[in-house]
């Protein structure tokens, strides 16, 4: 910690925690990889990629391109034969007419596709980026509910004390005492609707016990220190005191609450949506890929599988190493 | 001890409580008029007004309040919504098989958590020691999901080393045919981040000044780690495997679907899909007071491991 260049040029916790970071080369190489998938998402979110997998560019099932086509495949890759006109249809005038209108405008579907297809021939690689987009969105926004939660409330429960902070520990024993998946679980049968909101706020608002905690103790440390004395003597009310001196003393903590959250609900998302009470049909996200995939497994159609899981443990492992990075390089006494 | 412990049993009232008026709120102010529900769609108002008229919910708040007081005090939750069976027998009688797969799956993951930390802290900061932690990361980032889909289909569904799915009425059989393959998936995922956890436990002892004393007399590195950490290290581990022990009766919901067990956590799954909520209730009221019961074991447990401990 002995890091001062100069005795007028002392470097910030931020700035040394950065250093810190940067020599960790686990750490660097775990940011590239969430950044990745941030800019991912991103091109995803504003629909330069990906924006079209839901078109059904294969054929049923296309596998991978580095397996290769299975005859069954190819010949499904072929243009079908026209199913002969029954003479009895009542709309067979009508339905010859769509068929024209669609072959005059279906391209032929594609035999393999890079990542394969699912069942309806739609490219895997294009939905896991897209999958990828639900479930990052939604694990970052409830992390970001919880944590905004646990930092007001551990704020004021650990600046004022007393009775404030009694009720807030009744508060936080109670949450503490259902354990937090039958909590989750509770939430989503009372809500009765599905949506990616609904799975924001059902995560957001059992996860908050954590950070408080954290917070309630940090805020209890500092509001004896000199420079909060100093801010209540020239007057400064009680929230600015609270969020503008000691809040960026004690944001790292929340910053490490965020990514560990963050990962924690990622992995939450994945499994509420495969159960059916996560994201509605039609969004696709990692755990309603896992779904269909557990079927597509016993046909041998391993692609989707594969795809959504490793694309979810990379993430995750990248994710919670930077977590553990940025606990170590913000809070060094830690070891 | 016996003031202690109706100490804390008398502390715990305002958090059953509010525990108590959290579920309420959930269910008879957020969830909506349940007679909706329970009468289907096509419902007549006075079928509705009837079904309000039977499960009370045309009183006031705090009658209704008073009623789920009671059957909480009577373990008597009335019926459940979805098959009529009193919910008490329901959750009676998933108990079972829960506890089946549970105890042999909690006491397997702490022996070999516990050796495997020791063993590694013995090597610490070696590449054996990184390469652990690393593969124990990669493993933890890989969702349950992932396991047991992989597991089933291959060790199951492809090599039939094991049923697919089932359970039967005979105790043994379960525990020895239908038990072993959600046991063996539970361990995969959970060992890996035991491990950590302990290992972090056990490297906050090594430092320590007894340890020191104790190779300074010239005890074997062995001994020093399994004797003198170990007693020391257990306190937190303690913690943790009690603190997780009711969460785990829901936790295994997973495990429990995938193979047709019929437990509890499974029977939460199917409450909540099915709107069953008398089931959820009741579940969650007594897992909550179980979760305390436990914290209270806990530290009972302390003063077992360690006589310096002393409860006030």
């Amino acid at each position: 910690m002995s890091a001062i260049v100069n005795e007028h040029d002392s470097a910030g916790l931020w700035t040394l925690a950065w250093r810190r970071l940067r020599e960790d080369r686990i750490a660097m190489a775990a940011l590239a990889v969430v950044a990745a998938f941030l800019v991912m998402l991103i091109l995803s979110a504003t629909g330069l990629v990906a924006a079209d997998w839901e078109d059904e560019v294969g054929v049923n099932y296309a596998p991978p391109t580095f397996v290769g086509a299975s005859a069954a495949t190819l010949a499904a890759a072929g243009v079908a034969a026209p199913v002969p006109d029954n003479p009895f249809d009542p709309l067979a005038a009508d339905i010859r007419a769509l068929r024209g209108e669609g072959a005059a405008t279906a391209t032929p579907r594609r035999a393999t596709l890079p990542f394969g297809a699912d069942k309806w021939g739609h490219d895997i690689l294009k939905k896991t980026i897209r999958g990828g987009e639900t479930s990052i969105i939604v694990g970052l926004v409830a992390a970001l509910v919880a944590v905004g939660l646990g930092t007001l409330f551990g704020a004021i429960s650990g600046f004022f004390g007393g009775i404030v902070d009694d009720l807030f520990n009744w508060f936080y024993s109670v949450f503490t005492s259902i354990p937090s998946i039958l909590m989750i679980l509770t939430v989503a049968a009372v809500l009765q609707q599905k949506g990616v909101l609904t799975i924001v706020l059902i995560l957001g608002l059992t996860g908050w016990t954590g950070p408080y905690r954290l917070i309630r103790a940090e805020y209890m440390r500092h509001k004896a220190r000199e420079y909060v004395l100093a801010a209540d003597a020239i007057g400064a009310s009680s929230w600015r005191k609270m969020f503008a001196h000691i809040f960026p003393n004690v944001s790292h903590v929340a910053l490490v609450q965020l990514s560990i959250l963050a990962v924690g609900f990622i992995k939450a998302e994945v499994i509420l949506s495969f159960l059916g009470f996560g994201v509605p049909v039609g969004v696709v996200s990692w755990g309603s890929m896992l779904n269909e995939a557990q079927n597509e497994l016993l046909l041998g159609k391993w692609w989707q599988l594969t795809s959504a899981a490793v694309a979810m443990a990379v993430l995750v492992t990248a994710f919670s190493l930077l977590a553990d990075a940025l606990r170590d390089a913000l809070d060094p006494k830690v070891k | 001890m016996p003031a202690f412990i109706l100490r804390r049993l008398w502390q715990m009232l305002p958090t059953m409580l509010g525990v108590v008026l959290l579920v309420f709120l959930l269910f008879n102010w957020v969830g909506g008029d349940p007679a909706y529900i329970l009468a289907g769609k096509m419902s007549s108002p006075e079928a509705i007004a009837n079904i309000r008229r039977q499960l009370g919910v045309d009183e006031p708040y705090y009658v209704q309040l008073g009623i789920f007081l009671k059957q909480i005090v009577t373990f008597d939750f009335g019926q459940s919504w979805a098959t009529g069976e009193p919910v008490g027998q329901v959750i009676a009688t998933r108990l079972g098989p829960s506890l089946t797969v549970l105890v042999p799956m909690t006491v397997l993951e702490t022996l070999i958590g516990v050796a495997l930390a020791l063993a590694v802290a013995f090597v610490r900061g070696s590449l054996t020691d990184r390469a652990v932690m690393v593969a124990c990361t990669v493993g933890m980032s890989v969702s349950i999901l992932v396991y047991i889909i992989v597991f089933q289909y291959g060790l199951a569904y492809r090599l039939g080393l094991f049923p697919v799915q089932g359970w039967g009425d005979n105790f043994a059989d379960n525990l020895l045919r239908y038990a072993p393959l959600p046991i063996l998936i539970g361990l995969a995922v959970s060992i890996a981040p035991t491990l950590r956890l302990y290992r972090s436990f056990v490297l906050d002892e090594v430092n320590q000044d007894y340890v020191r004393t104790a190779r300074a007399k010239g005890l074997p590195e062995r001994r020093v780690l399994w004797v003198h950490v170990l007693r020391n290290a257990a306190i937190p581990i303690i913690t943790h495997v009690m603190a997780n022990l009711p969460a785990l009766l829901i936790g295994a919901f997973l495990l429990e679907r995938f193979f047709g067990i019929p437990g509890i956590g499974r029977e939460v799954i199917l409450a909540v899909e099915r709107s069953d909520f008398p089931v959820i209730k009741a579940v969650t009221v007594y897992v909550a007071a179980a979760t305390m019961v436990f914290n209270l074991l806990a530290d009972l447990l302390y003063q077992a491991v360690d006589p310096r401990v002393q409860l006030s």
